[in-house]
Order: structure tokens, then C-alpha cells, then sequence
């Protein structure tokens, strides 16, 4: 048996092997560009999000600056909320009431002493969502990772989770929509809100559209971040700085904090 | 050596060879299939063409549950990329709205009568990188309006 190895050992052919040389070569040179790409391209989420994370926002409004809108107008560039445009003959007050947004600046006034705070108001993220609560259909959902939603293969456009959110987070579609983007399909008779951006999260990128636009107009009001992993930037800024959840009476456990009202 | 040569030079034939059969394939299909998008280089769509006729709407069915709620991005099967592979554009190079009745989506969808809604919500086109508002704006003073608008498939036009 040992004998029979050795031999056929000593009776390899070198051209066989030079020929396996070429065609390895050759493989690798097709194969190779293709690996390469693949892995310098970022990767989209392959596996189900899990409850090892929960996204969150931290909001300093002694950072947020009257008169400015970037995040709101950053917002509705990234998710397409600028292509609706106000239905002829609607009044511009109405046209106001009824346009999507996904952030509101809100500015409050404390009437004793006149101070005034601005700040970007969003969907909370809340631990115990109240919108899922009521919503019929199950269309209103909360994803493992926190992140509170709309399917809207499920909605039927109620908006029965407009009125249960506490933070007028939500905003209805009335008219056809037209020119959507890719990433963010959205369209007439479904409610929608505010979505931690979404396809961001699911294609490995850092951070939102407002958190970017907040940050390159130099205000760095917003923060983006795991509130479950204690060693991220914004659970240290969390566990330094005094904040508070809107309407905390209500033990929603929000995902989205402020400091500073 | 002399054979080594011709071995290499066989190896290089054959790979040109299967180059060109795709090349030709790619050419009979032009009508519904991108150049050089990933169905370009494929024999058959996700699954065999038989399958995938039948079977497309179980297939995004299925995906989409798994893509909305688990946030899973790299499913076999999904309507943007139908749009990616299947969209065809028209002489200034616009993209042509998939549902719309004479191309991949609203052909076969208006002779089979079937009025559905996908593009009411998704993008009937590729649309990543999209105009900004003030570039937007200015087609609309020059009077060109927006590009692209999805229909409803089989609607009246």
C-alpha cells in the first residue's frame, strides 16, 4: 500500500501541475476584482435585527438654535418628504396642518421667567408605544431594535395611531405621491412618522440625516447612539448630563431624551 | 513548454468563448434586461423563468415581512431589484416608469388585468441619488416638471 503512494508520488506529471498553475491564476484573476468589491462595499443587513441593540436620540437643546431648520429640511431631502407639494385650492393653514413631517421644530416659552427653548420634536421611539397599542391591523409595530414603524402593506390608514401618540408624531398622506425614492416607499392612505432612518440602520451607516445635518451646520445638538450598550458616546453623555423624556408621566420610556426642558 | 502555451492559450479561448455565449444571450433579452445589471449575466431571473412568472408575487410577498419587520437586506427575492435589472430607458436616457402599460411590470399586469398597487408607494424607477429641492425647483421654472411619475398599472392613459 505504502509502496503503491510513493510511486504514484514519484510519477506526478509537471505539466499537469504547470497547467493547474495556469488555471489558478487565471481563476483567481476573474474571481478576485468581484471578492474585492464585495468586501469593500457596505454590508446590508442579512440577519434579523435583534433586541442586543435600541437606537436612541439625545437632544441638547441649550445646543438647538432658534430660526434654524436643518434637521427638518434634511429629514424630508433623505426620506422624500419634499416632494409633496400643497394640493391646489387647500389653504396654506391647512396645507400646514396636513403636510407630512417627520420632525417638528417646536419652540417652548416659559411664561414666568420668558425663557425660550427650541427644540426638534420627533416619533419618541417608545418602549411601550401607545400607536401599537390601538393600531387595528398590526401595522404599527415595534422593531426589535426599538425603532417604532409603520408597514404600510398593513395600514388601512385609520390614523387611529395619530391619535394616540402623544407627541403628534405622526402625519397622514391625503394625495397621490409621485417620483418616491428607493430606499423610503411611502405613498396616499398610510400614516408614517419619523423612522430612526431605517435604511440607514439596515445598511450599516453610522447615523441619521438630522444628526449629520445638525452636525455640519456646527450645532452638534443631536446625538445618535445604543442606549443599550453602556459604552456608547451617547449612554456616557446620558450618564453625565441631566435629560428628560417628554410627558415621562406616562412611563412610555422613550427612546428619544432631552436635556435641558 | 510549447504545450504549456497552447494549454494557456485553450484556457483563454474558452473563457472568451462563455464571454461571448453571455454576450449573445444578453442580446435576446435586451428588450427587458439591462446591460450589464446583474440579470445581464445571468441565464434565468432569482428562480427559473417558469417559476418566477407564477411565483414572483409569493416570492416579494414573503420578502417584504422579512425586509420590513427583521430589517433583512440581502433577501433573494425584492422589487427594487425587479426595477434595477428591468427598467428600460428611452432615447435622452430617462427611465421609463416599470408599471407603465408597454413595459416589464404593466405589460403583462394590464393583459392579465390586473390593477395593482406596488408603484403607488415604490420608486417605478431607480431612484438613489435624487434632485434637491432647489434643483427641483428649477426644472419646474424651466418647465421641464418632475421627470418620472409612477401610474397605476393598467390605468387609463
Amino acid at each position: 500500500m505504502k509502496d503503491e503512494n510513493e510511486a504514484s508520488d514519484a510519477a506526478v506529471d509537471p505539466r499537469r501541475r504547470a497547467f493547474m498553475g495556469v488555471a489558478a491564476g487565471v481563476t483567481a484573476a476573474v474571481v478576485a476584482p468581484g471578492v474585492l468589491l464585495h468586501a469593500v462595499a457596505a454590508a446590508p443587513r442579512s440577519e434579523a435585527v435583534t433586541d442586543d441593540v435600541r437606537w436612541g436620540l439625545l437632544i441638547d437643546t441649550a445646543k438647538c438654535v432658534d430660526g434654524c431648520s436643518a434637521c427638518v429640511a434634511a429629514c424630508d431631502r433623505e426620506n422624500g418628504l419634499d416632494l409633496q407639494s400643497k394640493p391646489e385650492g387647500q389653504s396654506p393653514l391647512k396645507w400646514d396642518s396636513q403636510r407630512a413631517a417627520w420632525i417638528r421644530k417646536v419652540k417652548l416659552q416659559d411664561n414666568q421667567t420668558g425663557r425660550v427653548t427650541t427644540l426638534p420634536m420627533m416619533c419618541q421611539h417608545c418602549e411601550h408605544p401607545p400607536c401599537v397599542d390601538v393600531c387595528p391591523t398590526g401595522a404599527s409595530f415595534k422593531r426589535a431594535d426599538g425603532i417604532v414603524m409603520v408597514d404600510r402593506h398593513l395600514c388601512i390608514g385609520c390614523r387611529y395611531c395619530m391619535m394616540a401618540c402623544p407627541y403628534k408624531a405622526r402625519s397622514f398622506i391625503h394625495e397621490e405621491m409621485h417620483g418616491q425614492l428607493t430606499a423610503v416607499p411611502r405613498g396616499k392612505g398610510c400614516v408614517e412618522s419619523c423612522n430612526l432612518c431605517v435604511h440607514r440602520r439596515d445598511f450599516g451607516e453610522e447615523s441619521t440625516a438630522c444628526v449629520d445635518a445638525c452636525a455640519a451646520e456646527g450645532h452638534h445638538a443631536i446625538m445618535f447612539g445604543d442606549l443599550k450598550d453602556p459604552a456608547s458616546p451617547i449612554s456616557q453623555l446620558l450618564k453625565e448630563m441631566p435629560s428628560r423624556q417628554i410627558r415621562e408621566d406616562l412611563s412610555l420610556n422613550t427612546g428619544v431624551r432631552y436635556s435641558g426642558v | 513548454m510549447a504545450t504549456a502555451v497552447l494549454r494557456a492559450s485553450l484556457v483563454a479561448v474558452g473563457l472568451v468563448w462563455t464571454l461571448a455565449v453571455q454576450t449573445v444571450q444578453a442580446e435576446d433579452v435586451k428588450r427587458y434586461v439591462v446591460e450589464g445589471s446583474r440579470a445581464a449575466g445571468l441565464e434565468s431571473c432569482v428562480e427559473p423563468t417558469e417559476r418566477m412568472r407564477r411565483q414572483h408575487m409569493e416570492f416579494i410577498k414573503h420578502q417584504r415581512i422579512a425586509t420590513v419587520h427583521e430589517g433583512i437586506r440581502t433577501e433573494k427575492y425584492s422589487l427594487s431589484g425587479c426595477v434595477d435589472c428591468h427598467i428600460s430607458y428611452d432615447q435622452e436616457r430617462v427611465p421609463r416608469p416599470i408599471n407603465d402599460p408597454d413595459q416589464f411590470c404593466g405589460a403583462c399586469h394590464a393583459f392579465a388585468a390586473i390593477d395593482l398597487n406596488c408603484f403607488d408607494c415604490h420608486a417605478a424607477v431607480p431612484n438613489g441619488a435624487r434632485l434637491d429641492a432647489t434643483a427641483i425647483a428649477a426644472h419646474r421654472a424651466a418647465g421641464v416638471g418632475p421627470l418620472v411619475q409612477s401610474r397605476r398599472d393598467g390605468e387609463d392613459r
